[in-house]
């Protein structure tokens, strides 16, 4: 009987600031993803100071790490590893889903069971045992990298897009347009696809947080991307031994990937609730 | 005396899509008196469910009583605390809802939930309510009362979980019971049975009711007075016979053409040798075949019909009589088991892979609901052109002359064209729905219940649009419904469909004539009149019609309801269809005479 006390007074909305700042970050990192190495105030691989482990200061806004290189510059630079190949590694993995999950929704029977059975089995592998395996095999280039996080989060989307797929597969429009004798094609793409288009951003939203989360442990493990690159990931590794001393070179890229990965996350939210309040679905 | 229950100018403010509050009931008073059923009669959207909540002092998500008193006894229900109100309720005052079955918790006995009240409220102890609960099953003729209360809710049937539904509200022997449209999910055979107890209910216990419904024909039957409300307006409110004899308003006297649809004007016929459609043998179901290539669940036996050039046959059967499934078939989307449909001579392939593109086109299927039929993401115009495309291979301003010329042929304003299926009404969408199944020119249009999601004067727009078509392009359709007066305004034949068999086909000039099938002759008397005493004249079926056991192949399938039955013949031999002298073709064993 909440729903009245509820009712007594209209509910408002609330705007919060987050709805703003967060989205703002998730920018922030992007364009560093592409001009990180421009705005970088020194070149991230070059030693500046004798001085390891160096706290704060007004010549080195975040420090410096174990062999003295500026730590602001290291993570700008650091962000074309962590965003770009995560991105790019979401971006096929969401790809991939999505269309797998389409066909399965859309031709049904057989090949949806097939489907569904081979990438069950393919998500019942642990993502970072899978990760260590292909790695040891095919070296850690970036192009293995991106492929291999790929595939470990196919089965995923392929399973979000697909329960979302099935609902509107078995909406009468689309019982219209086979009927019409549409081919299995349009119905997918025409049909089916743009109403679940928000399922689908929604997800790769998530599933970007995943890789990036994927990634910076491979690179903290050391698996992941190799000096004299590194991602954010590798930084917190490279930079453990300033642990002892409380060196901001261990906190800072352990920070870039907290405010990335909950900047993303909660402008998912904030986009999906300004949606909700805006079409009134509950 | 005062009366029981007075409403004196209530708002209900609803939230708007911009945020805005919007006000739903806008000023609505009226009174029952003690012992007297008030109805509430309106279309979707008319505020009438919104009223009936408030006596409860409660407002849905969103909503808020924003104005006006409820006063219920001497209690004045809009002033009440959370906590008053939650003794009120269910004690003082009683809910029957729409959906019994989605009231219900399906994890807990039916017993546990009826006698939930009295023990909330502490009106009876446990020992003392169940023995309550038995009685009040008793008296809503609900079979087998000692022990229905220790089976789960899916367990029983639609109609009994109704009147369980009502016991529950009963039990606690409240003021005020509020029906909010408590018969309208139910088959018509089950809504007499249902109707039938409510009425002794509330005679026997002196119960003061508020009933919402859409159907003035049921509310005529429960009814002492009828309050008729448009947009959260008050248009009338009068006694009962008043309001049928004389209604005051021009909008009331609509709603009563409507729910007596007239016949509507049909082209002559045309006797040609051979039907447009011939379906012969038709088996449908699903679940994987038997070793005799059955179905192991089939859902349509054996269905023969034919449809004759320009004719319009009307399809009626309550739900899960295979109606739909039969129309599915029909179009290819539910391949047959065994049989074969035939257009025009031409025997086609029982699936959609089988049948050409030309074939395809010259069978169009109208779904029942627009909301799902019509794809949300796309334009009107879009919707309605795609055909064009894809049949005539029709585009740019040739294509866009024939989708308007359709909007035209359907009554629909060329400013939809670039709007989404959400931005219209209802009505509107089963335009548009008509109208991308025109675009194909068909020549059988299948018409799945296209009314009945409807209000009562838009369906009756759309039946008026459904026979100008017809008068218009020559169409020949198959028009599916559960609805016996929407069949009777627009059909030429019609057929009686029961557990997947076809029981009788008749002209639908002779639904009142005598020698019908016995399932035929209890739908037809099912259908409420527009009269009030018409429920109290009804003869009480002589089998209770709630018995429904698992259909064997063998056999009528209406053997376990029918009054005629016997035993022996009717449970081994499915019955052959045989000619009546009146013009009837009847599949029952027994020579029918009244």
């Amino acid at each position: 009987m909440s729903a009245s006390k509820a009712a007594a007074s209209p509910p408002r909305r609330r705007v919060s600031p987050l709805r703003y700042v967060m989205p703002g970050i998730v920018l922030f990192w992007l364009a560093m993803t592409f001009i990180g190495h421009a705005v970088a105030p020194y070149s991230g691989a070059a030693i500046q100071d004798a001085d390891l482990f160096e706290g704060m200061s007004r010549k080195f806004l975040l420090g410096t790490d174990y062999l003295g290189r500026d730590m602001l510059s290291r993570i700008l630079e650091g962000a074309r590893f962590t965003v770009g190949i995560s991105l790019a590694a979401t971006a096929l993995a969401v790809g991939a889903g999505l269309l797998l999950a389409l066909t399965a929704s859309a031709v049904g029977g057989l090949v949806d069971q097939v489907l569904s059975r081979f990438l069950d089995a393919l998500i019942s592998i642990p993502s970072k045992m899978f990760g260590l395996v292909v790695v040891a095999a095919f070296g850690a280039s970036i192009p293995v990298l991106i492929i291999t996080m790929a595939i470990i989060y196919v089965p995923g989307c392929y399973r979000i897009n697909r329960a979302a797929a099935v609902n509107i597969a078995a909406l009468d429009f689309v019982a219209v347009a086979r009927s019409r004798g549409e081919s299995t094609f349009y119905i997918m793409l025409r049909e089916i696809l743009p109403n679940m288009v928000g399922t689908t951003l929604a997800d790769f939203g998530l599933r970007f947080i995943y890789v990036v989360l994927l990634l910076s442990s491979l690179s903290f493990l050391g698996l992941g991307v190799q000096p004299p690159d590194a991602d954010w990931g590798s930084l917190v590794r490279e930079n453990m031994p300033g642990l002892p001393y409380g060196a901001p070179a261990v906190l800072m890229p352990a920070l870039a990937i907290a405010s990335l990965t909950i900047a993303v996350n909660l402008s998912i939210d904030a986009f999906y609730g300004s949606r909700r309040a805006r079409e009134g679905v509950h | 005396m005062a009366p029981l229950i007075e409403i004196r100018d209530l708002r209900v403010e609803a939230r708007g899509d911009d945020g805005q509050p919007v006000e739903i009931v806008k000023g609505v008073s009226f009174t029952v008196e003690r012992g007297e059923v008030m109805g509430l009669i309106g279309e979707s959207g008319s505020g009438k469910t919104t009223i009936a909540l408030a006596l409860m002092g409660y407002a849905r998500f969103g909503c808020r009583i924003s104005g006006g008193t409820v006063r219920s006894g001497d209690t004045e229900v809009t002033g009440l605390s959370e906590a008053a109100l939650r003794k009120l309720r269910g004690r003082r005052v009683a809910y029957i809802a729409q959906s019994a079955a989605a009231s219900f918790n399906p994890s807990r006995t039916i017993m546990q939930q009826v006698i939930e009240a009295a023990r909330i409220h502490g009106t009876l102890d446990e020992a003392a309510a169940r023995e309550k609960a038995i009685g009040l099953f008793r008296a809503m003729a609900i079979p087998k009362a000692e022990t229905i209360g220790e089976r789960y809710p899916h367990q029983v049937s639609g109609g009994q979980l109704q009147r369980l539904m009502a016991a529950m509200a009963l039990i606690t022997d409240p003021e005020v019971v509020i029906f909010d449209e408590p018969t309208t999910a139910l088959d018509v055979t089950t809504q007499i049975e249902v109707l039938k107890a409510f009425k002794s209910a509330i005679r026997d216990r002196n119960t003061t009711g508020i009933y919402v419904t859409h159907d003035l024909a049921v509310i005529a039957q429960i009814a002492d007075s009828i309050t008729v409300l448009r947009h959260g307006f008050v248009q009338e409110t009068a006694k009962t016979g008043m309001l049928l004899a004389s209604p005051a308003q021009e909008y009331t006297r609509n709603l009563l053409a409507a729910a007596e649809p007239a016949r509507r004007e049909r082209p002559a016929l045309v006797e040609t040798a051979a039907p447009l459609l011939k379906v012969t043998g038709l088996t449908v179901g699903y679940g994987g075949l038997d070793a005799e290539g059955m179905p192991l669940v089939p859902v349509v036996r054996e269905v023969d019909l034919a449809i004759r050039q320009g004719e319009a046959l009307g399809v009626i059967g309550e739900s899960g009589c295979g109606k739909s499934t039969l129309a599915r078939a029909i179009s290819g989307l539910a391949p047959p088991a065994r049989g074969t449909v035939e257009l025009g001579g031409k025997v086609l392939g029982p699936g959609l892979a089988q049948r050409s593109r030309e074939e395809l086109r010259e069978i169009q299927l109208v779904f029942q609901s627009a909301d799902t039929a019509l794809n949300p993401r796309v334009s009107i115009g879009e919707i309605i052109g795609r055909p064009l495309t894809f049949f005539f291979g029709l585009k740019g301003a040739e294509r866009d002359r024939r989708v308007r010329e359709l909007l035209d042929l359907t009554h629909l304003p060329a400013s939809v064209l670039n709007r989404q299926p959400g931005d219209l009404s209802g009505g509107q969408k089963q335009r548009v729905n008509l109208a991308r199944a025109l675009a194909a020119k068909p020549r059988l249009l299948l018409c799945d219940e296209v009314t009945s999601a409807l209000d009562t004067l838009v369906a009756a727009a759309i039946l008026d649009l459904l026979a100008e078509l017809r008068k218009e392009l020559g169409l020949t359709t198959m028009f599916i419904s559960h609805d016996l007066k929407t069949i009777r305004a627009i059909c030429d034949q019609v057929l009686v469909l029961y557990a997947g068999r076809v029981v009788e086909t008749l002209p639908a000039s002779a639904i009142s004539a005598r020698g019908h099938h016995p399932y035929a002759k209890l739908l037809f008397s099912s259908v409420p009149a527009l009269h009030q005493g018409w429920l109290d004249g009804l003869a009480a079926p002589a089998m209770p019609a709630s018995a429904t056991e698992a259909q064997g192949r063998e056999g009528c399938t209406f053997f376990h309801r029918c009054e005629l039955r016997m035993e022996g013949t009717c449970d081994r031999i499915v019955p052959p269809p045989r000619q009546t002298p009146e013009g009837l073709t009847v599949a029952c064993h027994h020579p029918l005479e009244g």
